[in-house]
């Protein structure tokens, strides 16, 4: 593939919005919610941090005791004694360190785990149109570089930003008490560093998004070169194709370096100012004790409180660097969490509004139970549901208008003013030349995605009334492409029914003629097939997906070219075999060819997003040019 | 969803070579055989020779062996300056203060220099080392991700197929992480701590043989502690990166069929099994955690009974008379030093054992060896006849079996002349697919040769080979990028004209002019929107513009509209006219334009001959025939 591929590919969807960056602190607060629940082990892990770091400092003062005392004057008890405490301490702080860690060891791996969990959760209940828009590498390295880093996070930095804090809020308290004037002077860089590090962690932070945003991209990459493998080897693009990654690493390696140079400006700085405030205090120091307003001991004891101090304000700067890259990291996640998820609940009102409550719902309410618990097939549909003769009942759409949210304003509606009325009990077949929206127009049937105009019923009920999951429960899909899952090819048909038996599955799989090459796998219907298991043909699959769309004995069933892969022979059976189940279910069939057409009573063209004709297969053959050369080819007028 | 990495039987069969696409009763003959091989693949545990993951490690830094110099001089240096605080201390106080009381600025304003001096060292010399650090780790990683990714590519497709795409994703991006924090941290921590450590020691030694004998003994149990703990986070993180693996695997699958998720409300079975996976690696993550601290406690358990018995021991000698005093307070204080970077150094190991377990999984994917390789001396091709651009396929006594031992194609043999176009038919499984990706060099014959213009295919380079033969397939997939970047897949350095009379030819130009940017949409923004059928014929212009001498159609029409399957046919007949074709279909129209039907069953060419003539012999051909004309209506 041309390298250009990726250079005109935006990085991410959201990082071109403008949205202002909110402040580092803001961003980690949200992480508040998910670190709650184990609140009291993290608080007192820090906690026990302190109390740690304090034992650290008391065993040097215990050792310099010991050594001046009991074992100056040779005192054999106290030399004991002293020995003893220094074991004690020493007990006590592996274990108070060792007690820390295992405080935090088990909650916070459930912290990330919390978080990502809620993460896929909400990943698998975004509208499809949010999943057109994110590429899905964008979406895994959230789920797993990003939460790894908020873990790290709250391990280490977020505990040691404490600790160093107290223990540099003790040391200048200390100072300043022991001598103000060189201990100010020792304090004096303490503003000029916060400034100047906020500046360079502005910058970091910015840095450090574009690195994540940019291993977003390179998993999106990665992902692409496998699932196109086959094409990418069919045509020798693995080399070019290496270049376009390689070019994406590149970008990612200057981005990396350039936040490397701006932690190496925040060490640096945090390492050569505080010298220079120690040189500095140093000479004061001096110049004091020259004068005699000072001991020589002193200012010993002055420095090596300093020189202890060295240490945890050299780290602020990269514990506030991983604090930065960890705000990034939250601000990515909740990108993702903060979009509206689509609500499980009928939409309150809703065009039905005005409708007489009584009959109708209660109608809908018997009439369209969840497939299965109810034996629709046999009791032929609604009818024999005591529906009043008024009602069409069916699948109906009136006036649907669709336009994809992220299409450009001036271009035409996908679907404008689509009217269709599908009987119950009936099948009716979608054609339409390539790109006509049928593939559309069957997505608004399970509502991935909902129309922007008109409405769609099913069995008078309105659609947007109904909750998804409802929706998803009455109607089931076999789509054009036939996704199967990594799990056994039993499991995967009986995705399609909540409560299908065994005698169900046997059915589905013979309407779909999949019983025979089931049965032949190496463990039957209990063979793992999909991406971690058996690859099955295209062929295989189809049936496989069509199988699962009839399990259910759906309501309604919307196909999709259900039949394109299969060949002549077993074409023909499982038309056969469909037609027995197309006679009691309300369907809509995308159909290109004349074999599948004539599953189906009627026949719907779609031609510019709209509904043009509806007929039979015959009568629109012979009235309608369009239709007879989408279904011959030998005329081209239409075209 | 129910299945996972590890939750399936270790028994449970996987598909050998070119399983995909291939009858059930292959597959069949191929279960259970050859279990350790599969099992490696589904435990995610390919093997890798011992020592691979520092190996790899030592092959990658390598060239940059001078930079890793630098960056141990700079350190190096950086903590002399840090080290001379005392010195200076010291210095100011024996001579400054004595030269200051008697009127002499010059030693204090040294030491003002050398102080300024030192803390401009300290802080450059950290510049420094970050930067030149950074550049290693960022050059390291860089190469680390080529290598997979190439490697990923050049691998056959019999290794993809098992894989799994999610499992090659977490290589690529969470293991390559684990390095990066190695290398971001674990060299400066290595490096502080052998030269403390060494610093220390000698002077322990040179102050008292004793004392540094005995603090040389005292790290023996921690040598121990440091060996138990490296086996057992070794295992740990081992079974991290194949939990992480199987998150990952199932997060993608998630994702790239969200639509079927959504449609068949999988959300809540798949909230379970996520679960499952995320609570497997969840507690990994624990036990990693849980590793360390056990380290962090009994290490530093031991450096502190060593300092508290040693100090004792001092005590005795100084009591006896055997040691002096001020030696004595000198080695109580560098003692307790010495054990200070025990945390770092639990810290370092943390991130080596993490490193390494992502390491060795990563040497895992590299130590495959492609079971198509190219050639060490590729062979050329003959020029083209003038007039025709086509070429001559010979398959010679080729058979091919799965390295698991199911034979799909018995020895065969069979000439394809040039130029010709040959249909073949059989129900699904009988070898179709086989037959075409041996052509395509998908696969090598497991004996025999396949032959182009008399040149075996494994003779030529991959670039040859793709520029004399192209496969399209039933499912095409669409790269990131404009609609026009996924035809040039076909010839990259096509210009925009011949993308788009590709595009004409084959009767895509409409809907492509009809995208919102044409040519220029963006085909992941809209990728969802481009119908099957739509991208089957950009599949078709990509072909096209490849110009190959040998096309291979393998259910390429499958989701084209009648419209399209003609306009497919008219491109074969002009715009390919005049190649050789070979081209399987379910649908028989196409077989109307071959000049050539081989009918196969269970992977014979039971029936061969022109299409009419089979026709006429009433064989199976003929019936398969009726039945599409049937259908047709």
């Amino acid at each position: 593939m041309a390298d250009t591929t990726y250079a005109t590919n935006p990085t991410d969807p959201t990082s071109l919005s403008p949205s202002p960056q909110p402040s580092a602190v803001r961003s980690l607060l949200r992480l508040w919610p998910f670190v709650r629940p184990v609140r009291a082990r993290l608080f007192t892990a820090a906690f026990v941090a302190v109390v740690a770091s304090c034992v650290s400092l008391v065993i040097p003062l215990v050792l310099k005791w010991l050594v001046d005392g009991p074992i100056a004057t040779g005192d054999p008890g106290g030399v004991w004694l002293g020995g003893g405490y220094l074991l004690l301490l020493g007990l006590a702080e592996a274990l108070l360190f060792g007690f820390r860690r295992w405080l935090v060891a088990r909650p916070l791996s459930g912290v990330e785990a919390a978080m990502r969990a809620a993460l896929y959760r909400r990943l698998q209940r975004l509208p499809v149109a949010f999943h057109d828009r994110w590429p899905s590498g964008q979406l895994l390295s959230r789920g797993t570089t990003d939460l790894q880093m908020l873990r790290m996070f709250l391990t280490f930095p977020l505990t040691f930003l404490l600790v160093n804090g107290v223990t540099i809020l003790v040391g200048g308290v200390l100072l300043v008490a022991q001598r103000w004037s060189l201990g100010l002077v020792l304090l004096s860089p303490l503003l000029p560093l916060l400034v100047l590090c906020s500046v360079f962690e502005a910058k970091y932070g910015r840095a450090a998004r574009v690195v994540q945003d940019q291993i977003g991209d390179l998993t999106t990459v990665v992902e692409e070169s496998v699932l196109g493998i086959r094409i990418i080897k069919g045509f020798g693009r693995h080399r070019s194709q290496a270049r376009a990654f390689k070019e994406l690493t590149r970008r990612l390696r200057a981005s990396e370096l350039r936040k490397a140079r701006l932690l190496a400006w925040i060490w640096g700085l945090n390492t050569t100012l505080p010298e220079c405030a120690l040189g500095a205090a140093l000479v004061l120091g001096a110049v004091q004790v020259a004068d005699g307003a000072l001991s020589a001991g002193t200012l010993v004891a002055f420095l090596s409180t300093a020189l202890a101090l060295r240490w945890p304000v050299e780290s602020i700067g990269f514990l506030l660097a991983m604090s930065n890259e960890a705000a990034t990291a939250t601000d990515r996640y909740f990108e993702v969490m903060d979009e509206p998820e689509v609500s499980d609940a009928p939409v309150a009102g809703g065009p039905e509004v005005g409708r007489a409550p009584g009959e109708p719902r209660a109608d809908a309410a018997d009439g369209g139970r969840p497939a299965g618990s109810a034996e629709p097939v046999a009791g032929r549909g609604p009818e024999s549901g005591g529906r009043p003769r008024s009602a069409p009942g069916g699948l109906v759409f009136s006036g649907v208008q669709f336009r994809y949210p992220d299409a450009p304003p001036d271009a035409p509606p996908t679907l404008q003013d689509v009217t269709l009325h599908i009987r119950p009990g009936e099948t009716m077949a979608l054609v339409g030349a390539t790109g006509s929206g049928k593939t559309t127009l069957t997505a608004l049937v399970p509502r991935l995605y909902d129309p922007t105009a008109g409405r769609i019923t099913l069995d008078d009920r309105d659609l947007a009334t109904i909750g998804r999951d409802e929706v998803r429960s009455l109607v089931a899909v076999a789509f054009e492409e036939p996704t199967l899952f990594s799990a056994t090819a039993a499991e995967n048909v009986l995705m399609g029914a909540a409560d299908a038996q065994e005698a169900d599955l046997r059915r589905a799989l013979r309407v779909a003629q999949a019983d025979g090459f089931v049965d032949a796998l190496p463990q039957g219907g209990a063979t793992p097939v999909g991406e971690q298991g058996l690859s099955l043909s295209g062929g295989q699959r189809q049936r496989l997906a069509l199988a699962r769309a009839v399990v259910g004995r759906p309501r309604f069933l919307i196909l999709d070219d259900p039949l394109s892969a299969l060949d002549v022979h077993t074409e023909a059976l499982v038309e056969a075999a469909l037609r027995q189940v197309l006679a009691t279910t309300t369907a809509l069939v995308v159909a290109h060819r004349p074999s599948t057409v004539l599953l189906a009573d009627r026949v719907a063209l779609l031609s510019g997003g709209r509904i043009t004709a509806v007929g039979t297969h015959h009568e629109l053959l012979r009235d309608h040019a369009e239709y007879a050369a989408l279904m011959s080819g030998e005329e081209e007028a239409a075209r | 969803m129910t299945t996972t990495t590890t939750g399936r039987p270790s028994d449970a069969p996987e598909p050998g070579p070119g399983a995909t696409r291939q009858p059930s009763a292959d597959t069949e003959r191929s279960a259970g055989q050859r279990p350790e091989v599969d099992d490696a693949f589904e435990r995610d545990r390919l093997p890798a020779p011992r020592n691979a993951a520092r190996a790899l490690l030592a092959s990658l830094l390598a060239p940059h062996r001078r930079r890793v110099g630098l960056v141990a001089v700079l350190l190096l240096l950086q903590q002399a300056a840090v080290q001379a605080g005392p010195l200076l201390v010291a210095y100011a106080l024996d001579r400054a203060v004595p030269a200051l009381r008697a009127g002499d600025h010059g030693p204090l304003v040294a030491v003002a220099v050398a102080a300024g001096l030192c803390a401009a060292a300290s802080g450059g010399l950290q510049w420094g080392f970050i930067r030149v650090s950074a550049l290693v780790s960022q050059d390291v990683l860089l190469d680390l991700r080529g290598r997979i990714f190439r490697h990923g590519q050049a691998l056959g497709l019999d290794f993809h197929e098992r894989y799994t795409s999610g499992r090659l994703i977490s290589r690529a991006t969470t293991d390559v992480e684990s390095l990066r924090e190695l290398l971001d941290e674990g060299i400066q921590e290595l490096i502080t701590i052998a030269l403390s450590s060494v610093y220390i020691t000698v002077t322990l030694l040179f102050l008292d043989p004793g004392f540094g004998v005995a603090a040389l003994v005292s790290a023996a149990p921690l040598a121990l502690e440091v060996r138990s703990y490296r086996r057992r986070s070794h295992r740990v993180y081992s079974a991290k990166s194949t939990a992480m693996a199987g998150v990952i695997v199932q997060f993608t699958e998630t994702l790239n069929g969200i639509r079927p998720v959504q449609a068949f409300r999988r959300e809540r079975p798949n909230d379970e099994a996520f679960a499952r996976l995320n609570h497997r690696h969840e507690r990994v993550n624990g036990d990693a955690f849980l590793e360390m601290a056990r380290y962090v406690v009994l290490s530093r358990l031991a450096a502190n009974v060593a300092v508290a018995a040693i100090v004792l021991w001092g005590a005795y000698r100084v009591a006896t008379g055997g040691l002096a005093l001020g030696v004595l307070a000198a080695a109580v204080l560098y003692l307790r030093r010495l054990y200070d970077p025990i945390d770092r150094l639990g810290m370092f190991l943390n991130a080596y054992e993490s490193a390494a377990a992502s390491l060795q999984k990563i040497a895992g994917l590299l130590a495959q060896r492609p079971t198509v390789p190219e050639p060490s001396a590729p062979a050329g091709l003959p020029a083209v006849a003038s007039g025709s651009p086509g070429r001559e396929v010979a398959f010679r006594g080729v058979s091919f079996a799965y390295r698991t031992g199911g034979e799909v194609l018995p020895r065969f043999d069979l000439p394809l002349a040039a130029g010709s176009t040959t249909a073949v038919v059989g129900a699904t499984g009988a070898g179709k697919s086989t037959l075409a990706k041996l052509l395509a060099r998908f696969y090598d014959p497991t004996e025999g040769r396949v032959l182009l213009d008399g040149v075996d295919l494994r003779e030529l380079s991959a670039a040859e080979l793709r520029r004399a033969v192209v496969m399209v397939t039933q499912e095409a997939f669409l790269f990131s990028g404009t609609v026009a970047d996924n035809i040039a897949l076909g010839r990259p350095d096509a210009t925009r004209a011949e993308i788009e009379s590709a595009a004409k030819a084959i009767g895509a130009h409409d809907f492509i002019a009809a995208l919102p940017d044409g040519y220029d949409t963006d085909v992941r923004k809209r990728g969802g929107r481009i119908s099957a059928g739509q991208r089957q014929l950009v599949g078709f212009a990509r072909a096209l513009l490849a110009d190959p001498a040998v096309l291979i159609l393998d259910e390429a029409t499958s989701s084209l509209d009648i419209p399209g399957e003609r306009a497919v046919q008219r491109a074969m007949d002009t715009v390919l006219r005049g190649r050789t074709a070979v081209v399987i279909a379910h649908r028989l129209s196409t077989v109307e334009i071959a000049d050539r039907v081989l009918v196969m069953a269970d992977g014979r060419i039971v029936e061969d001959g022109p299409p009419d003539r089979l026709i006429k012999d009433r064989g199976r051909f003929a019936a398969l025939h009726q039945a599409w004309r049937d259908s047709v209506g």
